[in-house]
């Protein structure tokens, strides 16, 4: 029987894992069939799967895994991933939610922070009425081995009218021993009128060996809702993440989400906003900085289906050493989706020869009165730029510098918590070092 | 403080600046004056560094050094300053940090402490006031949707902050109107001293009725074929640049 195991794909060991830990698994039995055989239809994509093809999740998905949900993490260690002081804090370890390490204490009326363990036992009406009613198993095999294998997250719910002022920070980490895979989901519910700042942070903490995250949040958001949403990724050299982030608005609502690739060997997101009512407003910023052999996928859709809506979008790539960076935008106006403004920018930036960045735009317009608008640029850092800094007595590398954090800047501006737009200038100048 | 001695330089294998001499002198305010494509900016541009320049022949001396030898941003750490032609907007660096990262490298490559951000802040106004240039545009990214005296007037403030011993003015009364020219020239004015030099690219004479030169030198065709005194610029503006063509056939 294990040599058996041990020849097989990682499709078959997760097919295998699935039938053995089912006890374990969250979520309807139903529900998870139906996803596993969706994941088996589609199976784990190789670079034939246009969707999939700059980044080799095969590849990295070859060799012996481990499904272990061990927590090893102290407080001490998590304490400087807690950057903002002044916040609500869930820690997710390995894929299950950690009470002891987060910091719950005192919420405020309206918010509701619970596991998603928590939220089905307590027969939660909002969590049933809508956990996995919207990243769709059909559409992507990660969507589908998520809704088969999860075991844990969070449940988040903020209700009607609630203004809830500090932030939410949910932090991701991974500890492993062993090459591991994790299936971490998370549900957040904001009801009407109500509003909210959350943060999702991804890191690895006294990692040993690699970790292949494959997370997963549903994010809806009733009418007239205001949120602000944070990625900050940020997993190191082990860490190894497809991140897909899937965004349902009502009417009048205003979603504002940004998307921080600072580290990770192979980060692939996938950030899917359907606009499903009129008079909606949606901004998408991102900003990757890549170097080594790092591999970063940004692929977003907006989906416009009704009209009267507005969407702007902006990432920005710096791009170093053999990386490899993709960014790839799609935008779709539904023949209903009149009075549509729809823009997008992709703006990179190529340090060296050896790195690599594949943009692709993708407009698909259904209705005829719309306003809609794409560009993409890739650069070197400007000659006379540099100089101008040099004659003043900056050096080379210093004015480089400065010159990469002005195009950053652009993306980190738009940060409105002041604590997290100091940790991401932090690190990106870290980053730059 | 400057010896320029039978310069020679091209760009893509064309010779630009075939033969240059040039001695300046500390306190000295000097005046170049030519026509387009004399090769003025070149001068500018091979004394400040830009690399795109090569040199074939000659040397250059400053303050005892080989400037040839040094970067762009170890000239500008000894005090060179050229004020640029078109200066860059530079989206999404401030003035003040620009000035403050250039002062920090400038004081670390003289050894000296860091200055504290009180003693910068009150030096930035100080500077600012005597230069008159506007205090919300020190806030500002660099250049971002400056006006071309805007533009200048930043050229001249930035001089001011670091304190050159050698300030070269590159064409920096272009574009601007009697007004702008008449503050940017104060402004030079005021940063004069026994110490410092300056020398003063133009094609028109009217920037020197409000900064005096010590002496004028007219190029041409990469050479700088008369020198003379402040004099020689109203020659040249009244008699127009035929005028040169004349004194080199001559």
């Amino acid at each position: 029987m294990e040599t058996v195991i041990k020849t097989s794909t990682i499709k078959d060991k997760l097919i295998f894992e699935f039938e053995t830990s089912k006890l374990f698994l969250f979520g309807d039995t139903q529900l998870r069939d139906q996803a596993m055989e969706s994941f088996n239809k589609q199976g784990i994509p190789t670079r034939q799967h246009e969707e999939y093809k700059y980044i080799r999740v095969d590849l990295m998905l070859k060799g012996e895994f481990d499904f272990s949900t061990n927590k090893n993490c102290s407080d001490a260690e998590i304490e400087p991933l807690k950057f903002l002081k002044d916040a609500y804090v869930v820690v997710i370890e390995n894929g299950i939610f950690v009470e002891g390490l987060s910091n719950l204490q005192n919420l405020p009326r309206g918010l509701t922070i619970c596991s998603l363990v928590d939220a089905e036992k307590s027969n939660s009406p909002v969590f049933e009425k809508h956990y996995a009613k919207y990243a769709d198993v059909k559409t992507d095999p990660f969507i589908a081995l998520n809704t088969a294998m999860t075991k844990d997250g969070v449940f988040i719910h903020i209700a009607k009218n609630a203004i809830i002022k500090k932030p939410i920070h949910i932090i991701h980490i991974s500890t492993a021993f062993k090459n591991t895979i994790i299936n971490p989901r998370n549900l957040i519910v904001i009801d009407e009128n109500a509003q909210a700042k959350i943060i999702e942070s991804f890191e690895t903490v006294d990692s040993k060996a690699k970790i292949f995250s494959n997370a997963l949040t549903e994010i809806v958001i009733d009418k007239h809702a205001i949120v602000d949403h944070y990625k900050i990724q940020d997993e190191k050299e082990l860490g190894y993440l497809v991140n897909t982030t899937q965004v349902i608005q009502q009417k009048q609502s205003v979603f504002s989400t940004h998307t921080f690739t600072l580290s990770g060997s192979l980060v692939r997101n996938n950030l899917t906003l359907v606009l499903d009512d009129e008079h909606i407003e949606s901004h998408l910023n991102g900003l990757y900085l890549t170097a080594g052999n790092q591999v970063v996928d940004n692929h977003t859709v907006v989906d416009h289906r009704k009209p009267n809506c507005n969407s702007n979008e902006l990432y920005k790539g710096i791009i170093d050493g053999k990386s490899a960076a993709t960014f790839n935008g799609k935008i779709f106006v539904r023949k209903d989706a009149q009075k549509t403004n729809a823009f997008q920018s992709n703006k990179n930036i190529l340090l060296s020869k050896e790195g690599t960045i594949n943009t692709k735009p993708q407009l698909e317009i259904y209705a005829d009165d719309v306003k809609c608008s794409h560009g993409s640029t890739t650069g070197k850092l400007d000659e006379a730029k540099i100089f101008y800094l040099r004659a003043r007595g900056i050096g080379t590398i210093n004015a480089k510098k400065l010159l990469m954090h002005a195009f950053a800047s652009e993306v980190v501006d738009a940060i409105k918590i002041e604590a997290l737009r100091e940790y991401v200038e932090e690190n990106i100048s870290k980053t730059f070092q | 403080m400057l010896s320029i001695k039978n310069l020679h330089a091209s760009i893509d294998g064309k010779e630009i600046l075939k033969g240059i001499n040039l001695e300046i002198k500390a306190g000295e305010v000097h005046a170049i004056m030519g026509p387009n494509g004399s090769g003025k900016s070149t001068l500018a541009a091979v004394l400040a560094g830009r690399s795109e320049y090569e040199i074939t022949a000659g040397e250059v001396t400053y303050n005892g050094i080989d400037l040839l030898e040094l970067s762009a941003e170890d000239r500008a750490r000894e005090g060179v300053f050229l004020a640029f032609q078109y200066p860059i907007e530079i989206p999404g660096v401030s003035n003040i940090n620009f000035l403050k990262t250039a002062i920090g490298e400038i004081r670390a490559y003289k050894g000296l402490e860091p200055m504290t951000a009180k003693d910068f802040l009150i030096m930035l106004k100080e500077k600012q006031k005597l230069v008159e240039f506007d205090s919300k545009l020190v806030s500002r990214s660099i250049n971002e949707g400056f006006s071309g005296g805007e533009k200048k007037r930043n050229e001249i403030f930035q001089m001011a902050m670091l304190e050159p011993k050698l300030s070269i003015l590159d064409e920096t009364d272009s574009g601007l109107d009697i007004d702008a020219l008449r503050i940017v020239a104060n402004g030079v004015n005021k940063l004069k001293s026994e110490d410092n030099a300056t020398i003063i690219i133009t094609h028109y004479q009217r920037l020197l009725d409000y900064i005096i030169p010590d002496f004028v030198h007219i190029l041409y065709n990469g050479k700088i074929v008369k020198s003379g005194l402040k004099e020689l610029a109203l020659e040249l503006e009244e008699k127009g640049y035929d005028f040169i063509k004349e004194v080199v056939e001559a």
